[in-house]
């Protein structure tokens, strides 16, 4: 018995430390950095629990039954097969546990879909194989600009050594202040493209010809990184997304230094007219 | 050449058919048939294997080393639709073949000459894609979604991927025709509907859902068709389409889709859970009504799959609502074969085997289904690694593990031969440890951020992906001892008994000797 009792409690403990280690490593969702991405993380925890215990409720009662319910031990078969008692109960509890998972969901789901009174608005474009900005509405009005991978080609053809942010470097990052509501208006200029910030909790198909809007708000400056998340062609993992969040002040210094490039080319260009 | 009138019987009922290759081009016989289905499908398998193998291969280590990103964009394209057209859909029907007939008394299929159209334009459509890989500009690599405006783009190879599904749609349409109308009219006397073996109802609540969306895949496969060559504009929002429209047209296809490839795998495994147990099914019928409801829920959630295309917010919950709600019948499923285990008297052959480790498995995938099922949970997975991971553990150790638990089960009636309880044993535990070390880590990648389709990735998923890779390769090689399994079991394998597993209930087993004779139930038997 009490050996019995010695590997259940080293089994129970390893199942544990082996979730705790998949839950606190990088391969958990990235540290949230926005409302919707906490919820969605918070969420996505909370639901593996309830998985876990189904998991452990189920398959013990299952190799409990592969274990002691063997022809080998000698046991012999019972002969009942239904009980509409029990099968009543066993799709009422589902149901109940769908309920108390669906709640929450649907909370989120409300408000990551209000995109109402933002206090700035860019523009994303999809492109085979970039992203275009063009900031709307707010502070920085009138910045426009491309985004393109910056990892050198030699990286990825094994020529050079990987840097620390292979494949997740642009030539010009997407700068937000943070603590404001950024909407993000999403379209394609080619192929189905998609708009994805993990960190941010934002992914959004961009498709040609149409529109889609999604937001965030950024909890801490720094730079937050994703990747097109739908097949666009050849070099659709060579597209990433790359927001770099600032306070309000280093924004706004980022804002004037553009505004002023970009009225240096215009000016340049009117002059080589 | 042989005459050939083995499907006219009336004056005798020996074994005269013709022989060498002509018997197979023109049998008309449901276990021929069922036969070239499985080859085919196990060819399939092992030409799907070989893409996944070269995809793995790529994704061993960061950087570009074997396949640049257009050729592995078609390997990842043409790995999807070999495996779920070619692979997983026939090896089912092949089952459907070989047992619907013999496991309700029945002489053959319903349409017996129809039977063998539908199988021999199987290999049409297999040539037209996997030839496409030789044709210029190479074949397809929109993904096996083929979502527009990327499939617009393609060239020949496009084209032909689309005439290949049109012809394996018409098959599949065919075959589930011919599955319904044997299954409601040449059932024994006394078989009444619920009598009818788990499998055989399985089989035909898949066979109306094929019949239901294999004419909507043919449909979008031709809409795409004419914008690409005949100037429509149905999903180009230039000429005032909607490439989402394509996406909704699709999924209402490919989400019955995924039942249509796993309701027979639990008709299986329903049949030989109770063998090995000992012991009645328990809640048959419960069994029945779940099967039902999951084939009509699967009909009212296929926008789960476009979460991230933008929908709104009502019609993003239904579909959350919807897409959790298919859990209850799936998990009564789970139950009813874990209280058929319980107080059983359980042996361990092959076949419980792989039923059982369906079953650990198909839970894991559910599981992952129900959290891909949480709207903002999906906005961050989908399109990652971690819906790779989902899908491929109800497919993979969902539908295929039933697959191998169904041949281990069925081959001694097929062949006449036990396989060798020892490799199928090896088969089962290096299946089980392969299949995890390639798919498992493949949820924390999703959840770190990785996104499917891509040739190469950052550094911080190196380490997971070698796993992935190493368990890959081991996956592939295991299946090819099953394939000596097979062969061995045929050529080599030790007399089979009319029923080598003592629980069996069913009619081939109660009714017929092994091998099962060319020609069975010629004469219905009586089902009490």
């Amino acid at each position: 018995m009490r050996s019995k009792l010695v590997a259940t409690l080293a089994g129970v403990s390893t199942l544990a430390l082996y979730s705790s280690m998949a839950v606190g490593s990088k391969y958990n969702f990235p540290e949230p950095q926005s409302i919707i991405a906490r919820e969605t993380y918070d969420m996505h925890i909370w639901i593996m629990w309830i998985c876990l215990a189904i998991f452990i409720g189920v398959f013990g009662v299952m190799f409990y039954s592969i274990l002691k319910h063997r022809k080998s031990v000698g046991y012999k078969a019972a002969n009942f097969h239904h009980s509409t008692t029990v099968e009543i109960i066993w799709t009422v509890i589902p149901c109940i546990i769908l309920v108390v998972m669906a709640l929450p969901a649907t909370k989120t789901v409300i408000s990551m879909k209000d995109t109402s009174s933002p206090d700035m608005t860019i523009k994303a474009t999809g492109y085979q194989w970039m992203w275009g900005y063009d900031y709307l509405q707010g502070e920085g009005e009138g910045i426009s600009f491309y985004s393109k991978l910056s990892t050198p080609r030699a990286q990825y053809e094994n020529k050079e050594p990987k840097g620390e942010n292979y494949l997740l470097e642009v030539d010009n990052r997407v700068v937000v202040p943070v603590g404001k509501k950024v909407r993000v208006i999403i379209t394609a200029n080619d192929v189905l493209h998609a708009w994805w910030v993990p960190a941010l909790g934002v992914k959004q198909d961009a498709i040609p010809g149409f529109i889609r809007d999604s937001w965030f708000t950024a909890d801490a400056p720094g730079i937050y990184r994703g990747q097109c998340a739908e097949l666009c062609g050849k070099d659709h993992g060579f597209m990433p997304i790359v927001v770099e969040v600032m306070n309000a002040d280093d924004y706004s210094k980022w804002v004037a230094a553009q505004l002023s490039a970009s009225a240096v080319k215009t000016s340049m260009h009117i002059e080589n007219k | 050449m042989a005459a050939v009138h083995g499907d006219v019987h009336g004056h005798e009922h020996d074994d005269h058919h013709p022989s060498g290759i002509m018997r197979w081009v023109k049998t008309t016989n449901h276990k021929d048939i069922g036969t070239m289905y499985l080859w085919f499908s196990f060819a399939m398998f092992m030409v799907g294997g070989f893409l996944a193998m070269g995809i793995r291969a790529e994704l061993y280590q960061p950087g570009i080393q074997i396949l640049q990103p257009e050729l592995f964009n078609q390997f990842t394209t043409l790995h999807g639709l070999i495996m779920v057209f070619g692979a997983i859909m026939p090896a089912f029907v092949g089952f459907a073949n070989w047992q619907v007939p013999m496991m309700i008394g029945a002489p053959d299929m319903a349409f017996a000459r129809m039977n063998n159209w539908s199988f021999w334009l199987l290999p049409v459509a297999a040539t037209m894609l996997v030839g496409s890989f030789f044709v210029p500009g190479g074949a397809a690599a929109g993904g096996w979604t083929f979502y527009p405006p990327l499939s617009t783009q393609g060239g020949l190879g496009v084209d032909l991927m689309i005439f290949s599904v049109h012809v394996l749609g018409a098959s599949s349409i065919m075959g589930s025709i011919n599955i319904i109308t044997t299954i409601l009219n040449m059932r024994a006397p006394g078989m009444t509907m619920m009598k009818m073996p788990m499998f055989v109802w399985t089989w035909l609540i898949t066979a109306y859902l094929l019949v239901l969306v294999m004419p909507v895949l043919a449909g979008v496969v031709t809409m795409l068709l004419t914008d690409r060559h005949f100037g429509t504009s149905f999903f180009n929002a230039a000429g005032g389409g909607d490439p989402v429209l394509f996406q909704h047209i699709f999924w209402f296809f490919g989400h019955p889709e995924v039942y249509i490839m796993i309701l027979p795998a639990f008709g299986i495994v329903s049949e030989i859970i109770p063998t090995f147990s000992r012991k009645p099914l328990f809640g048959y019928s419960s069994m029945v009504y779940a099967t039902a409801s999951i084939a009509i829920l699967s009909c009212i959630v296929w926008a789960h799959h476009m979460f991230t295309a933008g929908m709104p917010t009502v019609g993003q919950l239904f579909f959350m609502y919807a897409t959790m709600l298919i859990a209850v019948p799936t998990g009564v499923k789970v139950f009813n074969w874990t209280a058929t285990m319980w107080r059983g008297s359980m042996t361990f052959e092959t076949p419980m085997l792989f039923a059982i480790g369906f079953i650990f498995l198909f839970v894991i995938g559910g599981f992952s289904g129900v959290i891909c099922a949480i709207v903002p949970i999906d906005i961050q997975v989908q399109d990652t690694y971690y819906v790779i991971a989902h899908f491929h553990y109800v497919l993979v150790s969902g539908a295929l593990f039933a697959l191998f638990a169904g041949v281990y089960y069925w081959i001694p009636k097929w062949t006449g031969h036990m396989y060798s309880e020892t490799l199928g044993k090896w088969h089962f535990w290096l299946s089980m440890f392969f299949f995890n070390a390639t798919f498992f880590v493949q949820h924390f990648l999703g959840l770190a951020g990785m996104p499917r389709r891509i040739p190469d990735y950052n550094l911080q998923f190196a380490d997971f992906n070698m796993i992935s890779s190493l368990g890959a390769f081991g996956f592939g090689l295991t299946q090819l001892l099953f394939l000596y399994l097979v062969i061995d079991c045929i050529r080599n394998g030790e007399k089979a008994p009319q029923s080598p597993w003592d629980g069996a209930t069913t009619l081939e087993w109660t009714h017929l000797p092994s091998p099962a004779p060319y020609h069975s139930f010629e004469t219905p038997p009586i089902v009490k």
